[in-house]
């Protein structure tokens, strides 16, 4: 039972890593229709950054505030500098920036600050309060963390004036811009939110797998797994995905016969079968196009 | 005198080459030799590629000092990704455009595997390569590829006989790395055990693209084992021990040597989590205090602060880079015959040298029958601080 109980915890854990991913992602496809391939390196990217300015300043939580504040601002240069040129330009040329995007941050950090495993301190106190084998304190405090996030991101969405243009202009840009939403900053900002996002997500599970440039690369095939199963379009499905996802793998492999070998190919076989049978995942909505 | 010279030579490589009578010395001029090598400056495996910078650093001093004999040392190190089809591409240029004299330390157990048959027929050495995998000694079916570095299944059969003779009524976890790399140390580990293979209770793999291995970790745990055996590299290593710790599990805790760095994987795994932790290891660790004052490390730790000012001192492989780019110096400054046969023969030819960063006690030693330059290792137990060798030198060749 103590198994059981650690395997489904520890899965929620990493889960809201997925899912902090799977937000990301889910908020650039909003806006643009297309997954942003770059996600987890800029994430970890973003870390790295976290980790410099903990080095200089030696404390953990100003260091993470202020890596997510210039996330937030280089997503939004990067929409304005990178993207936007490329707006109008068929999907195939976006996918490639994106791609490259992925190659640039990851050999940049590794130019930056090298290959060897760094250690990024939990943004959590070690003592929680109560003792427990079944779940450390970082992984209690993750998971409470993301929740409160998606909040955030919903009550955002939900009730302010900003919000509501954003979501405006995703949903249908001529009329927004009809009514005096600037749709290409909202665009921008989408990625700057997206990235401040990311960031979260980086320096929480950085003392997890440990700050490396590849941190990310695992990460991010479980993110998009998650993102498509709970749906592409609805960001409380992607955190809800992420999660699922988080935990069905643990469970997959032990309980699997033979699964201890499956795990990335539980993660494959779930985005395929999304695709083929739900494509709009399980909380998404179908878009209809009237043509 | 000449004559004689190159007759010898051309004995030495029509013995080596089984036939082909013509003194090849491609790349080799009485003023400079051309090495080239392949390093993953880019891609997954880039964290190596201090390994290649280390070499270049030493051969550019080395060539300020006036090179090898007279001769100024041109290494070219060209960038595989660490991908196998590119290492082919690479090296070919290398062979074929470049003209190399012959490749020194590539990288990569897959990328070199890709070259291993090319570089044998075309009779160019591939020495000194940067792998632990078991298949670069066999000099009857391949006398122009030679390892370095002491081979993943000798270090697993020196964990099997430790379990066998320390632990009473051992109950075995493993965790392994699903790659060439993790099933060679563990078969390795299997035939140390001999007929006693059902003392393993649980086995699992990870892959490296897996986030985490706490899931492997928490299953190892429940197979009641009191003995584990981590065959993982530093990034999973570090998060297999702290999870262990985490959860409570105090296993008998053996290390493989690839993540043994106290910088890379005990530090992010907690320093206290890590107290007991066993390996074997062949090379001193930089971050560890009980080498500051031994002759080597200063040797080497002059030679850092003089070359590479800025590098990470707690990254073991700059340790590694410098070590076999002396062991090439000494082949070739005691080297007569300079044609790829005889830079072949000599390297074969290694008697009791002693590395600045290798262990006291572990020697170089190789000959026409032997492609191991080093098989030796010793015990190690993590004391919360640093390692501590116990046990003697147990060479894997006795």
């Amino acid at each position: 039972m103590d198994l059981f109980l650690q395997l489904t915890l520890a899965g929620l854990a990493i889960g809201s890593i997925y899912a902090c991913v799977a937000l990301a992602v889910v908020m650039i496809y909003q806006a643009t229709d297309h997954f942003n391939f770059a996600q987890g390196e800029m994430a970890m990217f973003s870390t790295f950054v976290a980790w410099a300015l903990f080095q200089a300043t030696g404390s953990i939580w100003l260091a993470f505030v202020l890596a997510v504040a210039a996330s937030f601002i280089a997503g939004i240069i990067i929409e304005r500098v990178i993207v936007k040129p490329v707006e109008s330009a068929p999907v195939f040329n976006q996918i490639i920036v994106f791609i490259g995007l992925l190659m640039i941050f990851n050999n940049l950090a590794g130019w930056f600050w090298e290959h060897t495993t760094k250690t990024l301190p939990s943004l959590f106190p070690e003592d929680m309060g109560f003792e427990s084998t079944l779940i450390s304190s970082h992984n209690l405090g993750v998971i409470v963390f993301t929740l409160a996030l998606l909040l955030v991101v919903f009550l955002f969405f939900k009730f302010t004036k900003v919000g509501l243009a954003m979501k405006a202009a995703a949903a249908n840009p001529d009329s927004a811009r009809l009514v005096g939403v600037s749709v290409g900053w909202m665009l921008a900002l989408g990625w700057g939110l997206a990235s401040a996002i990311g960031a979260v997500g980086g320096v929480l599970v950085a003392p997890i797998v440990f700050l490396e440039p590849n941190m990310m690369s695992g990460v991010l095939l479980y993110g998009f797994a998650g993102a498509l199963f709970g749906g592409v379009n609805s960001p409380g499905g992607a955190v809800a995905g992420g999660l699922i996802v988080g935990v069905l793998e643990n469970w997959a492999r032990q309980y699997v016969p033979g699964g201890s070998e499956l795990g990335l190919t539980f993660a494959l076989v779930l985005i395929v079968g999304v695709l083929m049978f739900k494509p709009a995942g399980l909380f998404g909505r179908v878009v209809v196009k009237r043509v | 005198m000449k004559l004689k010279r190159i007759l010898l030579a051309a004995a030495a490589a029509s013995v080596l080459s089984g036939g082909a009578a013509v003194a090849d010395s491609t790349g080799i001029t009485d003023t400079s030799i051309k090495i080239g090598n392949t390093n993953p400056y880019s891609g997954p495996a880039s964290a190596y590629s201090v390994i290649g910078k280390a070499i270049s650093a030493y051969f550019k001093e080395l060539n300020t000092q006036g090179g090898i004999n007279g001769r100024t040392i041109e290494f070219i190190s060209l960038d595989d990704g660490y991908s196998p089809p590119r290492t082919v591409q690479q090296v070919r240029k290398l062979v074929e455009k470049e003209k190399i004299a012959f490749l020194f330390q590539s990288l990569g157990t897959p990328t070199n595997s890709a070259i291993h048959k090319y570089m044998n027929q075309k009779k160019v050495p591939q020495l000194f390569v940067a792998t632990g995998a078991s298949k670069w000694g066999q000099p009857e079916k391949y006398p122009w590829t030679m390892g370095f570095q002491p081979t993943y299944d000798v270090e697993g059969e020196i964990y099997a006989k430790y379990v066998l003779e320390n632990v009473e009524n051992p109950k075995i976890a493993v965790l392994f790395q699903n790659d060439d790399y993790g099933k060679d140390y563990r078969d390795g580990f299997l035939r140390g055990l001999g007929d006693k293979k059902d003392l393993i209770v649980s086995m699992l793999p990870y892959e490296t693209t897996d986030p985490t291995v706490d899931s492997q970790i928490l299953a190892l745990k429940d197979s009641g084992a009191n003995v584990f055996v981590n065959i993982s590299i530093p990034k999973f290593a570090a998060q297999a021990i702290r999870k262990a710790c985490e959860i409570d599990w105090k296993p008998l805790h053996l290390l493989n040597n690839v993540s043994s760095s106290v910088s890379a994987t005990l530090k992010p795994a907690g320093l206290e989590c890590s107290k007991d932790l066993i390996t074997a290891q062949w090379m001193k660790d930089p971050t560890d205090p009980q080498w500051k004052g031994t002759a080597g490390y200063q040797e080497w730790s002059a030679w850092m602060d003089k070359n590479l000012p800025d590098a990470d001192r707690g990254d073991v492989n700059y340790g590694l880079g410098y070590n076999v780019s002396k062991l090439l110096h000494h082949v070739l400054d005691n080297c007569e015959d300079m044609t790829r046969a005889g830079i072949m023969a000599c390297a074969a030819n290694v008697k009791d040298l002693e590395l600045p960063m290798v262990l006291p006690g572990i020697l170089v030693n190789t000959s026409p029958t032997d492609f191991y330059p080093i098989q030796a290792a010793q015990l190690s137990k993590f004391d919360g601080e640093k390692w501590a060798l116990f046990g003697s030198v147990i060479d894997a060749t006795k």
